[in-house]
């Protein structure tokens, strides 16, 4: 079962704002999807591989050539603030 | 008008209409039904007129591009749309406007299909009713207090309701071939890799799988062969020749070998569900193809391997909404006050709590236990399709356990997840399939035979399911919408 302190945890982990009556919805209904899951843990997959992508890929190279980027000016253009040619954010570094 | 792609494109050659008009007459039928219908999120009309006078002049010269230039089509708001704000039906891109177009979408022009706007989804793709769009409700054109499915409920309803020719989804847990039987139109899954995933706003990457829906066969295998082949821009799609899907069409079913799963028909399934998928089965073994029942044992796992995996990816593919780069932001007092926020303002029930439990399973001391053996079942999934393609050709079932449930019916998120039991697998193992429709209930709610293939097999499957269509007048039907 997860724990208040597991969900409030893991929200911290996702980046999720949540209110206290949020965190207890949350922490019910992954219990209730948990429990559904919990039956993988019964599925014998002693000397299974695991599957990652269903059409495995290997080393898909291109040749190591420049290339036109994006302008700058359409790059920033959805930009919720910025700052001459950067995306500005809150302070993370203490004065 | 409401008519399939290849009648209306035989029409521009024989001069009997123009692209213009056909999308004039697209665009007042979205402005008449669409009220009722909630399909767009954003009708493009103005760009689509555009595209329909450059099409008109080809014509006129004699020289189109292709089967589908013309075609007015609608898109799943998840493909980036050069200059039109793509959402994913979320608050968090409610106001975004992509810098450049997906490579479907750019193939698609290419082919001079007519892009009339951008349809409603679940948000993020995340849902089987598109009732966890943020943004807007669609309902079933064949039952306005229905859901169409989902993820994909706008471009399907778009397309049953002909509201649009045809229409690209996204397909990572079944969001192609469940709206697509909800609706009561042809959807394909192509095989993972078959077509290009750049420009597609990403939910889970390995399962991520955009196709066509169309009113019949045929146009979806136009459709397919547009947009299906090798992207530069995506390192995982696959480099093989893209065949001409419409050529094989009309070869039928004679010798070809089907596979009835035991696993694919339950107990606790529609009866009326049941009874249209072995009448369909019935019709294709009188066509000429030989019945064998196959197992896939690892079927009953899929759909909670299904809900690590997705979310787990999922997790950490929307971990770039941040407020820093693109979308909403909410202010917050330092950059993680800012960005948890900005997350809790802008993602919606379903997709906070798929971001909960991919992030749960992916973390510290359940990593193991939870997305380490789901990876491994989904390898059993996948070799339960290995075997079954040593003995037959193709695999027959229902495309979902039941039938186009009521707005709201379904609030708790496991019903909802139940939804997906037969179409998940096919997405773990990466092979395609579609959904066809295959009769109605009593009420006249549609109903979808699902035909799965071989990777990179889609001119068998859908080939099979031209001839199931031949065969029967299923798909001639149109919802009563006025």
């Amino acid at each position: 079962m997860i724990s208040r302190e597991d969900v409030v945890h893991v929200a911290r982990l996702a980046r999720l704002a949540l209110t206290d009556a949020e965190l207890e919805t949350i922490r019910e209904q992954l219990n209730a999807i948990l429990s559904h899951i919990d039956a993988l843990r019964a599925v014998d997959t002693s000397g299974v591989e695991p599957t990652s992508h269903a059409v495995p890929q290997f080393n898909v190279m291109r040749e190591d050539e420049p290339r036109p980027c994006f302008p700058v000016e359409e790059m920033l253009a959805n930009a919720p603030d910025r700052a001459g040619d950067f995306f500005r954010v809150p302070r993370i570094i203490e004065e | 008008m409401h008519g399939t792609i290849h009648e209306l494109t035989a029409a521009y050659t024989r001069g009997e209409t123009t692209p213009s008009r056909a999308t004039d007459e697209y665009l007042a039928r979205i402005a008449k039904l669409d009220d009722k219908v909630g399909a767009y999120l954003t009708v493009t009309a103005e760009p689509a007129r555009a595209a329909a006078r450059a099409a008109d002049e080809r014509y006129r010269a004699g020289r189109p591009l292709g089967p589908i230039d013309g075609a007015p089509i609608a898109l799943k708001d998840v493909f980036c749309t050069k200059g039109v704000r793509t959402t994913c039906a979320s608050k968090i891109l409610e106001n975004f406007v992509p810098p450049y177009d997906a490579t479907v979408v750019d193939r698609l022009a290419k082919a001079g299909a007519i892009m009339l706007g951008k349809t409603n989804m679940d948000e993020f793709a995340m849902g089987s009713s598109t009732e966890h769009s943020a943004l807007k409700v669609t309902r079933n054109p064949w039952d306005l207090a229905r859901v169409p499915g989902g993820s994909s409920g706008g471009p399907a309803a778009a397309v049953a309701a002909g509201l649009a020719a045809g229409s690209l989804g996204t397909d990572t847990g079944g969001s192609i071939r469940q709206p697509a039987a909800f609706c009561g139109v042809v959807g394909l899954k192509p095989t993972y890799g078959r077509v290009s995933r750049f420009g597609l706003v990403a939910f889970a990457s390995s399962l991520d799988h955009p196709g066509p829906f169309g009113l019949d066969v045929l146009d979806t295998s136009l459709l397919l062969g547009a947009i299906a082949g090798r992207d530069p821009l995506d390192a995982t799609s696959i480099d093989a020749p893209v065949p001409d899907y419409a050529a094989g069409l009309e070869q039928g079913v004679r010798g070809l070998r089907l596979g009835v799963p035991d696993e694919y028909f339950t107990k606790g399934m529609d009866a009326e569900v049941e009874i249209a998928v072995r009448a369909a089965i019935d019709v294709l073994k009188g066509l000429g193809a030989t019945l064998e029942r196959v197992s896939l044992p690892a079927t009953p796992h899929a759909l909670a391997t299904y809900y690590v995996i997705a979310p787990a990816e999922a997790s950490s593919n929307l971990a770039r909404y941040d407020g820093v780069k693109y979308g909403l932001r909410v202010p917050g007092h330092d950059l993680i006050d800012m960005e948890s926020k900005t997350r809790a303002a802008g993602f919606g029930a379903e997709v906070r709590r798929r971001i909960m439990l991919g992030t749960y399973v992916l973390s510290a001391g359940y990593y193991d236990a939870y997305y380490g053996q789901a990876q491994k079942v989904r390898t059993l999934v996948r070799r339960d399709f290995d075997a079954a393609f040593g003995r037959v050709d193709l695999i027959v079932a229902p495309t979902t356990p039941n039938v186009p449930f009521k707005h709201g019916e379904k609030t708790d998120p496991v019903q909802m997840y139940l939804n997906d039991v037969f179409t998940i697998p096919a997405d773990m193992a990466g092979v395609p399939g579609v959904s066809v429709p295959c009769g109605f209930t009593k009420t006249g709610l549609p109903i979808g035979l699902q035909i799965i293939g071989r990777a990179l097999d889609e001119a068998t499957v859908l080939r099979a399911a031209r001839a199931y269509e031949r065969a029967t007048d299923w798909h001639t039907r149109r919802p009563a919408l006025s």
